[in-house]
């Protein structure tokens, strides 16, 4: 099927290593490929250790990627060589962190937080634009402008995680990267930030990239879902279907240990144990399209197997594989 | 004790912390029960006081802290009069706790099994070599593979979940009576999480303690509890039998958690948060301390705090919707969705557990 929509963001065969050719090198992120298409919240979910969160910083160039391409926008990232590409490269695409305790500088006032990414990139006229900025953000954000001048240590786990959505927003990007941006947040003030991101990405078409281990809301923020486990991505495909019926058994396993705030279903639990060893046979693996946009990462013995489970679970009828 | 079935029972509680910015109101005439063998959740946000609760239980308040009133009957003596050098003796032997970071509660420079034997040459004042022998049946007991080699390795050779197992063999090698939880959980992965847990059960049934489990995580006390308390701002709002608390909730701060939460067929639109932020308990609100969060407050809340109303036998609530006189409201959708359920429920059956392997 093919897909009309534009894609803001293509990895191909992302490969970040650590220490390479020493004894201690870690494959962090092995091989991984996808693409993220514009307005879209793409989800990156897996365990501590996965390779998610390096993926997103190899993405924002954080780290020099050892292989792969990543292209954004049209642009192969690596061949951003000038400082001036760079620049604008690191314009149109922004990151949120996970701790708002660690991420904001607590000896700069909430203002010079936000205007930091507007100073650097110039996109003030003058000090009268920069202010009005900054409070224009605070309060998109759900902040209001008397808190500019307060320090980071006056806010609450949530509203800082606002400050560091508004400093992510000072340079109109069009990609944002979250990096688990709810994990350290109170359950109640969980639904505010996801709520707040939802209702900027209408309003200003931003593309997501949103990366956490909770299952149940990265479900309900995302469009699509991709699966990683030890560096490689199992399972990539709209978040409903992955969700509701998981090809592969480590996604069946991740999402049936995942705890539902309901006794009955709790008590009658079926919890899936999976075997990592079985990827570790010698066959070549590579993402198969299973059921239209749903791609899972099998040998070619295996296609067979996941396109019967997708029959069965009425994902596809004749769906013609090339 | 004023019931037989109970092993702790906690009245009255009021506990205040000394700042610099004045005097913060912690906890605010709490009283629950803990009976014997049974697994009581508390939950709540950050700052409602679940952890001061029972941190109290076990002495290890922080300096600042004043227990301004109240009592905790715990084997018909009151601990908040006990000496330290009393606690001492309670701590860890009647009553243990798990604490949410594997790597700060080990000790870096300590063998693990020694770490697990200390408390038995402690209270039980076993020689060291029976209490290395009985830690390595413990090791075994929380599923650490190889026990015999890795009884001698160090807290930084073992992974998030191994480590959280050997907290919990350190917890329960003096068999206590009593678990303290305080989010055992959190700094772990699903997987590891759903592991932990269904250790936690299994232990409880073999050794037969009571727990306390505090958890913000909804989904964690839907699987672990037998009843539940709610706390907010200080004070526990509502408490009943886990079917009572996710299936009738009373409580608009209930309502609010239960509906804050994406569950499996939550669609598109937006979630239902719950606006502004916990009240500042240097000088807390008057009436009910949800009310200016809540959409169904009224005139009373902000002006007399609501008593506990009787729901059932077992389940109380906190909050002026339950007084006669109240008009009658709708909850949220969510909420009265799961109150249908309840309606329909059959008596719970006994917990069935299912594995499959794949």
């Amino acid at each position: 099927m093919p897909d009309e929509r534009k894609k803001i963001l293509e990895v191909h065969h992302l490969k970040q290593y650590f220490n390479v050719g020493k004894k201690d090198e870690v494959r962090a992120v092995d091989d991984v490929s996808f693409d993220i298409y514009e307005g879209e919240t793409f989800g990156l979910v897996g365990e501590s250790g996965s390779g998610k969160t390096t993926a997103g910083r190899s993405i924002i160039h954080l780290y020099e990627p050892t292989d792969g391409q990543i292209i954004f926008n049209g642009k192969d990232v690596s061949k951003l060589h000038t400082k001036a590409e760079m620049h604008e490269f690191r314009r149109e695409i922004q990151m949120i962190f996970q701790d708002p305790y660690a991420s904001l500088n607590p000896r700069m006032k909430v203002k010079d937080i936000v205007a930091e990414g507007i100073d650097i990139h110039n996109l003030a006229k003058d000090d009268a634009d920069r202010t009005k900025r900054v409070e224009d953000l605070l309060e998109t954000v759900g902040l209001n402008k008397d808190h500019s001048s307060r320090y980071p240590h006056e806010f609450s786990g949530g509203q800082r995680q606002r400050i560091g959505i508004a400093r992510a927003l000072a340079v109109e990007p069009k990609f944002i990267i979250a990096d688990e941006p709810i994990s350290a947040l109170d359950v109640s003030i969980q639904a505010q930030v996801v709520n707040l991101m939802k209702e900027l990405q209408e309003k200003q078409g931003l593309t997501y990239l949103f990366i956490a281990h909770d299952l149940s809301m990265v479900k309900y923020i995302s469009d699509r879902i991709g699966v990683m486990h030890y560096g490689k991505i199992l399972e990539i495909g709209p978040a409903d279907e992955v969700y509701t019926h998981p090809l592969h058994a480590y996604t069946k396993s991740l999402i049936s240990a995942v705890p539902v705030p309901d006794p009955e279903f709790e008590r009658n639990r079926k919890q899936v144990v999976y075997d990592a060893s079985r990827e570790h046979d010698d066959k070549q693996r590579r993402m198969v399209e299973i059921a239209p946009g749903h791609f899972v990462r099998a040998s070619e013995d295996e296609v067979e197997m996941y396109t019967k489970r997708a029959q069965d679970a009425g994902l596809v009828t004749d769906f013609p594989r090339n | 004790m004023e019931n037989p079935e109970n092993i702790i029972e906690v009245r009255n509680l009021q506990i205040d912390f000394h700042t610099y910015a004045g005097e913060v109101k912690a906890i605010r005439d709490v009283s629950f029960d803990l009976r014997k063998g049974e697994t009581l959740a508390i939950v709540g946000e950050s700052g409602s006081g679940k952890s001061v609760t029972t941190r109290s239980l076990m002495g290890l308040l922080a300096p600042n802290a004043v227990i301004k009133s109240g009592s905790i009957m715990f084997h018909d003596e009151d601990i908040i009069k006990k000496s330290e050098k009393d606690m001492q003796h309670i701590r860890g032997k009647d009553i243990a706790m798990i604490f949410q970071d594997p790597m700060t509660s080990l000790d870096p420079t300590m063998r693990i099994g020694l770490q697990i034997a200390e408390p038995l040459m402690k209270h039980k004042g076993l020689k060291k070599k029976e209490a290395v022998a009985q830690a390595l049946e413990m090791l075994k007991l929380v599923g650490i593979t190889d026990p015999e080699n890795r009884i001698n390795d160090y807290p930084y050779q073992f992974s998030g979940g191994m480590r959280q197992r050997i907290v919990i063999a350190i917890a329960l090698v003096c068999y206590p009576e009593v678990l303290i939880a305080d989010e055992p959980t959190t700094a772990l992965d699903v997987t590891i999480q759903a592991q932990i847990l269904d250790l936690m059960k299994d232990l409880q049934n073999r050794i037969d303690t009571s727990i306390i489990f505090i958890t913000h995580d909804l989904g964690v006390v839907a699987g672990m509890a037998d009843r539940v308390a709610v706390m907010y701002a200080g004070k526990i709002v509502e408490y009943g039998t886990v079917d009572e608390i996710f299936f009738n909730p009373q409580h608009p701060y209930t309502w609010g958690l239960l509906n804050s939460m994406p569950t499996l067929d939550t669609e598109g639109g937006s979630l239902s948060a719950i606006p502004g932020t916990p009240p500042d308990l240097l000088d807390p609100p008057v009436g009910d301390a949800f009310a200016a969060r809540s959409d169904y407050a009224m005139k009373i809340d902000t002006e007399k705090e609501p008593p506990f109303f009787k729901v059932s036998d077992t389940h109380y609530a906190a909050t002026w919707l339950l007084h006669p006189d109240a008009p009658k409201v709708t909850p949220p959708a969510e909420i009265v969705r799961r109150q249908k359920k309840f309606a329909t429920m059959q008596k719970p059956e006994a917990p069935i557990k299912h594995e499959t392997k794949e």
